[in-house]
């Protein structure tokens, strides 16, 4: 049915304002009771430039019980002046932003509070968490690239294997990583147009083929590993990766620099991609016809916007753009394919997409809390903190379930997203 | 619009194929001519009008013929025979020949058969060696029978369940738990187990459902969150000594169970068919019953196919959610049952394998309907045991099963590419109607 169908309202059990001051309350009450009270005695130490780095920053100290105290005093006081004022959209926010801050903070002081291992190394955090971020900002750009054309992508995970794959492999043969990165982005385009013919020509319901590619994606990349890459691996699998490259002025900067601009190509291909799609998406005409499409695609017709064609290219585009974060996987950082290297990055960047509200600027805030829950992980094993990694592990999942309950709640897809059109 | 509709709500007034396939929530196949008496008029109809069985049949060839391509292009004695294929081209072809028939009758005779079995028999073996195959296709099939079964429910109630393996792993824990910690006699202990696992499955779907239902959450986000929190909260789990660790390991291993939790095994020693089949079998019969003969069913159902419809008609969408969900985790559950109890070895971190995710795949075969589920969970179960077999006689990787498997789950969800490929003709009706989308917003 393509006509006109009203969106279907859903009644939450419980408003959304007292929901969200709820969370704030909650999550200061963990930064007292949790991080606060087991604290150890001492300071936390947090180092702001890396080892042997100049300019050398100063170490700072802070006691580290009373600013996990301090913080969830903050948390507790945002959370009542969220519930007591309905904030604008902004303030909506900015109270997020902070909140989720003040947790941070107080985990990280709590770790590091009285540890005899050192200071924890925020710049290393940072910079690890960007990297980490890469292939799941890419992944949720390429989704989202996708849905808002109508098209649902679940084969963002097929899309990182193969581009990780192929990347590997043609660096490998050729001996050229740019050339590995171009033909990752085009591995990934041609799942993506595997999965628009099937999409839009067959009309396969798409979350089928999307998760089909996937397993055909892990299957055949398996297959190919164990039968023609392993055992010639110099051939194929030799491990070539990009160099970083340190942006002139701007990588000099203190704590900036290091963090920002000192990478290799990946992460400056990262910021360009979301700059272009963001201002693409909502600043051109592009744009406009591409949301047109996946909004209403009859009105969008009737206009003459060629509704098949806007989806064909985006989900083609977009599997390009999910081949370069795979090619990262391989010629970005480790060089070398590994079975299923993707580790369901696929998924998470599709949660992340759909935690951003389908806009890239809110995937890519997604994706970076989950690269910085991951990078954390390392962080906090390296100062030795005495709980089990696997809870550790656990809690960045826990903390996205929180905040999508508490938070975000109901997030609302493009109108015809997985809905394919039929010409009347 | 004919009185077919009271049996199924459909959002879609052209999806009247689609609504006569459901009534019955069998699987029967849509549209077409009436079954009746097998002529061969009737037979030759359905193939060149391309009905279920016969797509279904169509794309397995298909999947199989790209399979053999993949087998042919990277094994490098067949890579060598066609690049002199200029001055012995019948090296060539028996090359290729041989390559593909060594691993496809592997292939069959690890699942389906082996002759060598018949003629043994005949001289004095053992006819249940026979039957070996076979067993070892229901041995691999109930696990994905039950994650197949567990991701179809949703499916119904207009759901998309990527948290099978969680829900899975969630039944595991609890059943490996009573499976070793509880003292019980002999058939109640089994029963206590599988009763467990249920309930461990159970509360990790009631979680998504609750979550969805009360404040408007995705199931997408939430499934997948859960999985990584239950993988972890395995490993945690299988990795502290005072927690399920096995006394003196290193290893992360769950303690073995005790042999009254076991589920005995019909007709001889393991792997043969394990009451964990009848398990499977029993949850497909009370699924089918449960989504088209009860109340709560049909509510599934209508939800799934309209949740502002169903609200209209005074149904509790969020209510149905969580019933959906909360039945879903608790044949995920069951799944980890005839795993942990049907088979000698310990609950381990990777003991979960890919049950998950097949369920998926599993799901979308069997179209969502329960019997469908069973027939999609025993072929998958066949390629399944015999990719094994094949890698060990012929050194081909199982992965090739997979991609199999997956093609031909896209071919049969597209039957205009297969009428395409095979020039059959189309039929007045929309043929086999998969799982309508729903896209996100369900």
């Amino acid at each position: 049915m393509t006509t006109l169908t009203a969106p279907v309202r859903v009644p939450v059990s419980i408003s959304r304002r007292y929901l969200a001051a709820g969370t704030f309350i909650l999550l200061g009450l963990i930064d007292i009771l949790v991080f606060g009270f087991f604290a150890h005695r001492g300071d936390a130490r947090f180092a702001l430039s890396l080892p042997g780095a100049t300019p050398r920053l100063p170490v700072i100290h802070v006691p580290g019980a009373l600013m996990s105290y301090v913080l969830g005093a903050i948390s507790i006081g945002v959370g009542i002046l969220r519930a007591a004022v309905d904030l604008p959209r902004w303030g909506k926010r900015l109270s997020i932003a902070v909140v989720l801050l003040c947790f941070l903070l107080s985990l990280l002081a709590w770790a590091d509070a009285g540890n005899s291992v050192g200071p924890l190394q925020v710049i290393d955090l940072l910079q690890g968490t960007l990297t980490a971020s890469i292939p799941l900002v890419l992944g949720a750009l390429a989704g989202l690239l996708g849905e808002r054309a109508g098209v649902i992508n679940i084969a963002i995970e097929g899309q990182l294997l193969t581009g990780a794959f192929v990347a590997a492999a043609v660096a490998s043969v050729t001996g050229g990583v740019w050339l590995g990165l171009i033909g990752g982005s085009l591995a990934g385009g041609l799942v993506g147009a595997l999965l628009a013919i099937f999409a839009i020509m067959f009309l396969v319901d798409q979350i089928i083929v999307g998760v089909v590619l996937n397993v055909i994606a892990l299957g055949l990349t398996n297959y190919l590993y164990d039968r023609v890459m392993a055992p010639y691996a110099n051939t194929f699998n030799a491990g070539n990766t990009f160099a970083t490259i340190k942006i002139p002025v701007l990588g000099n900067l203190p704590i900036i620099g290091p963090i920002f601009f000192d990478a290799n190509i990946f992460l400056y291909i990262t910021y360009a991609l979301i700059l272009v799609i963001q201002i693409a998406l909502f600043r051109t005409r592009w744009g406009l016809r591409v949301r047109a499409v996946g909004e209403h695609p009859v009105a969008a017709d009737t206009v003459g916007i060629r509704v098949l064609w806007n989806r064909y290219r985006n989900v083609i585009l977009g599997g390009m753009v999910a081949g370069i974060g795979g090619a990262y996987l391989t010629v970005g950082s480790v060089g070398f394919f590994t079975s299923d290297i993707s580790s369901g990055f696929g998924y998470i960047a599709l949660a992340a997409m759909i935690f951003g509200r389908w806009t890239p600027l809110g995937s890519v805030a997604a994706a970076l809390l989950f690269g910085f829950s991951f990078q954390l992980q390392t962080e906090l094993s390296i100062l030795r903190v005495p709980v089990s990694s696997f809870i550790l592990l656990m809690a960045p999942y826990v903390a996205t379930i929180i905040a999508v309950a508490g938070l975000v709640g109901r997030v609302r897809p493009p109108a015809a997203d997985g809905k394919p059109y039929v010409k009347a | 619009m004919t009185d077919q509709h009271e049996a199924e709500p459909s959002a879609e007034p052209g999806a009247t194929a689609a609504a006569t396939a459901t009534a019955d929530g069998t699987g029967a196949p849509a549209g077409g001519p009436p079954r009746g008496r097998l002529t061969g008029s009737a037979i030759i109809r359905a193939v060149t009008e391309g009905q279920t069985a016969v797509i279904v049949i169509l794309a397995f060839f298909v999947a199989l013929v790209i399979g053999a391509v993949l087998i042919v292009a990277s094994d490098p004695v067949v890579l060598r025979a066609w690049a002199s294929f200029g001055y012995a081209p019948g090296t060539a072809l028996s090359a290729t020949w041989t390559s593909v028939s060594a691993a496809y009758s592997a292939l069959f005779e690890g699942s389906i058969f082996s002759p060598a079995t018949i003629s043994a028999a005949f001289h004095g073996g053992s006819i249940a060696a026979i039957f070996y195959p076979l067993s070892l296709t229901a041995f691999e099939a109930t696990p994905l029978i039950l994650t197949g079964l567990s991701v179809a429910v949703a499916f119904r109630a207009g759901m998309f369940n990527i948290g099978a393996a969680g829900q899975w792993i969630g039944g595991a824990i609890v059943a490996t738990w009573l499976g070793y910690a509880v003292n019980l006699p002999v058939v109640l202990h089994a029963v206590v187990c599988i009763i467990g696992a249920f309930v461990g499955g159970a509360v990790i779907g009631w979680i998504v459902g609750v979550v969805k239902a009360r404040t408007g959450a995705h199931e997408v986000i939430l499934t997948i969150m859960l999985n990584y929190i239950m993988y972890n909260l395995l490993s945690f789990l299988l990795t502290s000594q005072n927690l399920m660790q096995a006394p003196k390991q290193t290893n992360a291993v769950a303690p073995g169970i005790a042999s009254s939790a076991m589920l005995p095994h019909v007709g001889g020693p393991p792997p043969q068919v394990g009451v964990g089949f009848l398990i499977a079998v029993a949850a497909a019969a009370a699924t089918a019953w449960l989504l088209s003969r009860s109340t709560l069913g049909f509510q599934f159902r209508t939800v799934g196919a309209s949740p502002s419809a169903a609200r209209s008609a005074g149904i509790s969408v969020e209510r149905v959610w969580i019933l959906a969900f909360l039945i879903a985790g608790g044949l995920a559950g069951l799944s980890a049952t005839t795993i942990v109890q049907g088979q000698t070895a310990p609950l381990t971190t990777t003991s979960y394998g890919t049950y998950g995710f097949d369920g998926i795949t599993v799901a979308l075969l069997g179209r969502a309907r329960p019997w469908g589920v069973v027939l999609a969970g025993l072929l998958f179960g066949a390629l399944d045991a015999g990719g094994t077999v094949m890698e060990a006689a012929t050194g081909v990787p199982s992965d090739v099963v997979n991609v199999i498997e997956a093609l031909i789950v896209l071919l049969v969800a597209a039957p205009p590419l297969i009428r395409l490929l095979f020039r059959l003709r189309r039929t007045g009706g929309t043929g086999p109607q998969a799982i309508a989308s729903k896209g996100w917003s369900g």
